[in-house]
């Protein structure tokens, strides 16, 4: 107890005695975890980033400008109106997001496309094509507007009036009417009465057709608040963790290229006793870095612990153990120290991606989120992010921390039977 | 006969086709230094391993102190203490923290361990540099503080895998003067090396290891009687000899031979006293010398004579 006691006490020292090491460790996951926070979405009291849109109005009918003017009033957008040469070249450049073309006409044009009088007039949209999905997003608003302005003049506003009776004199000098063009020219005499009733009857103000409902927006997790810092701090220390676990490994393969490691060998203690002692260091070492960690979260950027703190405690601790355990197996199976490392950060990097490190494993498809179930850093995650922000309780955390310790006995096992098979050769 | 500390027996160790250690077999008298000697790669470390227990020998024994040291968590290591050839050291522990690691491994603890710590710092000079960490040591330094590592847990026999390799002449004599103090304490030592002067220093016996097998294994003064000569004497003439000279020198009481190059004579004594013998009759017979020296035979020379190679072929 002794001996492993020392080796663990020693451990600590050479590792608080590395202050790259710290700085690497426990400075670069707060300063990333903060950026990342911040871009997707930060604390959750901040509003909702709006798209940044050109409008380049070329109808000055009334439709047109209303449309320009119900587009400024959204509050998804950020309207910018300039003209088309200067829109599409901010589009091109990146600097906005799309930019929406209302042509000359547009107004009259598609008051008569509503009534199937003549073609559909087009709206041209320019968009940068890293932002799909603003795309969507920008037609859907446009067409709101559009239809909503559009209708309302259709049944209020003079040119509407002026449209119908041309089209009921249209229909009416076809000879013989077809029974299709008899319903159109009914109802267009129904929308003319509605036009021509007196404006007290109406009831309502501008009329027209609107979106028939309204949503009512509410978050629902366990916890207070979404805070996306504390997804972003979980996955940012899972990652650096994981790198302080290579450096455990890749000390070993120093001390045995030192003789460092042949001398512990020669007192009385095994190497399944050395092992024990590097895994335990390295766990105590991983399990106060995450709370260090999240303790800047919670103190700078509102993280909280909405969960269960046992269970906390749990998945960070079982989390410790797969980074103590691959430590090993990087030492185990490492040739030498520089291949090692090189080696050990790409499979750390692909694991801490696929494991929603980076993005939110949920934004992956499907398919690939079953994948990425076969990693230890998306059971990390999903277990911290269960017991923060989501605020489950401990029994959530059960799943997160039994499959971690499957990792830890799975990457210990391998270690040590590749650490024993050497001593059987060369020992 | 001492009672043996350590015996080695008939050991032999394979890598892959290459048999590195065959059939090695000596002993280690209680209080007595053992010099281990072969060239690089002759099978020195290799042996050192076994008796560590760092390395499982294919076949054969080492006992400490009648007890069998086995691989792994024995007790006979306790009574070793390995000074390795690489300076296993923490670069960025304090010296004295180093220790503490190195002394708790063997069970040491609390103010024992200190004071074991204090004792062995002392014992090689580094006092005053206890809490600096080794990365600001010199070679001579690191080596000290190598070897005050094994000390702590005052083993029965130290073992010095080549513990003066890239260190300078003042820090090779401040280990040497440690070494011999724990010489003078009882302490028995296992001195592996391919420096023929630094084993003479200290060893009463001495093992030579060629090709993973055991060449000599004598004392010092036996391995000297093996020599035809034991000292030679260098002289340098006024001017060439003729080739009578040396033919008549060779043939003198206690010369075991004659070379000459120029004016040049490098002549074999029996004895290093009867170099005095050897000048007189030069200067009788016309052939006084202008200078010369007199150099006891090394090891090295040994080494030659038994293998027909040089030490560092």
């Amino acid at each position: 107890m002794t001996a492993l006691l020392a080796l663990v006490r020693k451990d600590l020292l050479l590792y608080l005695s590395d202050r790259r090491a710290l700085l690497l460790n426990l400075v670069m996951p707060i300063v990333l975890g903060a950026f990342f926070g911040y871009l997707f979405g930060g604390s959750g009291a901040a509003e909702n980033a709006r798209i940044d849109v050109a409008l380049v109005a070329l109808d000055d009918s009334d439709i047109g400008k209303k449309i320009a003017a119900g587009l400024k009033s959204d509050a998804a957008l950020n309207i910018r109106e300039m003209p088309l040469a200067e829109a599409q070249e901010k589009v091109r450049k990146g600097k906005l997001n799309a930019a929406i073309v209302i042509p000359a006409g547009f107004g009259d044009a598609a008051g008569a496309a509503l009534f199937g009088a003549g073609g559909k007039p087009e709206i041209p949209v320019y968009y940068d094509p890293s932002q799909g999905a603003v795309l969507s997003m920008v037609k859907g608003i446009l067409t709101q507007h559009v239809m909503q302005t559009v209708s309302a003049g259709m049944f209020d506003g003079p040119g509407g009036s002026r449209l119908i009776g041309d089209s009921l004199a249209r229909l009416e000098q076809q000879a013989p009417a077809d029974a299709e063009s008899a319903s159109l020219a009914q109802l267009l005499r129904s929308v003319k009465t509605f036009q021509e009733r007196p404006k007290s009857e109406s009831g309502s103000g501008s009329g027209g057709l609107s979106v028939p409902f309204a949503t009512r927006d509410e978050a629902l997790s366990s916890g207070p608040q979404y805070n996306a810092y504390a997804h972003a701090f979980a996955g940012m220390s899972v990652q650096f963790i994981l790198f302080m676990g290579i450096d455990a490994g890749i000390s070993i393969l120093l001390a045995r290229r030192q003789g460092l490691w042949s001398r512990l060998l020669a007192a009385p203690i095994t190497v399944r006793g050395v092992l024990l002692a590097r895994a335990l260091s390295s766990a105590l070492i991983a399990f106060c870095l995450l709370c260090g960690i999240f303790l800047v979260a919670a103190l700078l950027f509102k993280v909280r612990i909405a969960g269960s703190l046992a269970g906390f405690a749990g998945v960070g601790l079982c989390f410790a153990l797969v980074t103590a355990t691959f430590g090993l197996l990087i030492a185990a199976y490492g040739k030498t120290p520089e291949a090692a490392r090189g080696l050990a950060v790409f499979a750390t990097l692909v694991m801490v991606m696929l494991g929603g490190a980076w993005v939110p494993a949920f934004l992956f498809p499907q398919w690939l989120q079953t994948i990425t179930l076969a990693m230890p850093t998306r059971w990390a995650v999903d277990g911290l992010d269960a017991m923060s922000w989501r605020g489950l309780g401990f029994e959530a955390a059960l799943p997160a921390m039994a499959a971690q310790l499957g990792f830890a006995a799975l990457f210990g096992a391998l270690a040590l039977h590749k650490f024993n098979r050497d001593a059987k050769r060369t020992g | 006969m001492t009672p043996a500390l350590l015996r080695v027996s008939d050991l032999t160790k394979s890598f892959g086709e290459r048999r590195a250690v065959d059939g090695v077999s000596f002993r280690v008298e209680r209080g007595r230094t053992l010099g281990l000697l072969g060239p690089n790669g002759a099978g020195k470390s290799t042996t050192v391993g076994m008796i560590c227990g760092l390395l499982r020998p294919d076949s054969g024994e080492v006992t400490i102190d009648g007890e069998p040291l086995t691989h792994g968590n024995s007790a006979a290591k306790r009574k070793i203490g390995l000074v390795p050839q690489e300076l296993a050291l923490y670069e960025d522990l304090p010296a004295r923290e180093n220790l503490r690691v190195f002394g708790a491994l063997y069970g040491l603890k609390g103010a024992h361990l200190k004071k074991r710590c204090d004792e062995a710092l002392e014992l090689v000079n580094l006092t005053e540099r206890a809490g600096d960490k080794p990365g600001t040591f010199s070679g001579g330094m690191k080596r000290r503080l190598n070897i005050a590592a094994a000390l702590l847990h005052d083993p029965q026999l130290l073992i010095l895998d080549e513990p003066t390799v890239g260190v300078d002449p003042q820090s090779r004599n401040a280990i040497f003067d440690s070494l011999e103090t724990l010489k003078r304490r009882g302490c028995s030592l296992i001195y592996t090396s391919h420096y023929m002067e630094e084993v003479e220093r200290l060893a009463d016996h001495v093992v030579i290891i060629d090709h993973g097998k055991v060449i000599a294994d004598e004392t010092p003064a036996a391995l000297y009687r093996r020599l035809p000569a034991q000292a030679a004497l260098a002289v340098e003439l006024a001017q060439a000899p003729g080739e009578d000279l040396p033919r008549r020198l060779a043939e003198l009481d206690g010369v075991t031979g004659v070379e000459h190059d120029g004016n040049g004579l490098r002549i074999g004594l029996e004895r290093a006293d009867g170099a005095l013998p050897v000048l007189n009759w030069l200067a009788a017979h016309g052939a006084p010398p202008l200078h010369f020296s007199t150099a006891k035979a090394k090891l090295e020379d040994i080494f030659l004579a038994l293998t027909g190679r040089s030490l560092r072929d």
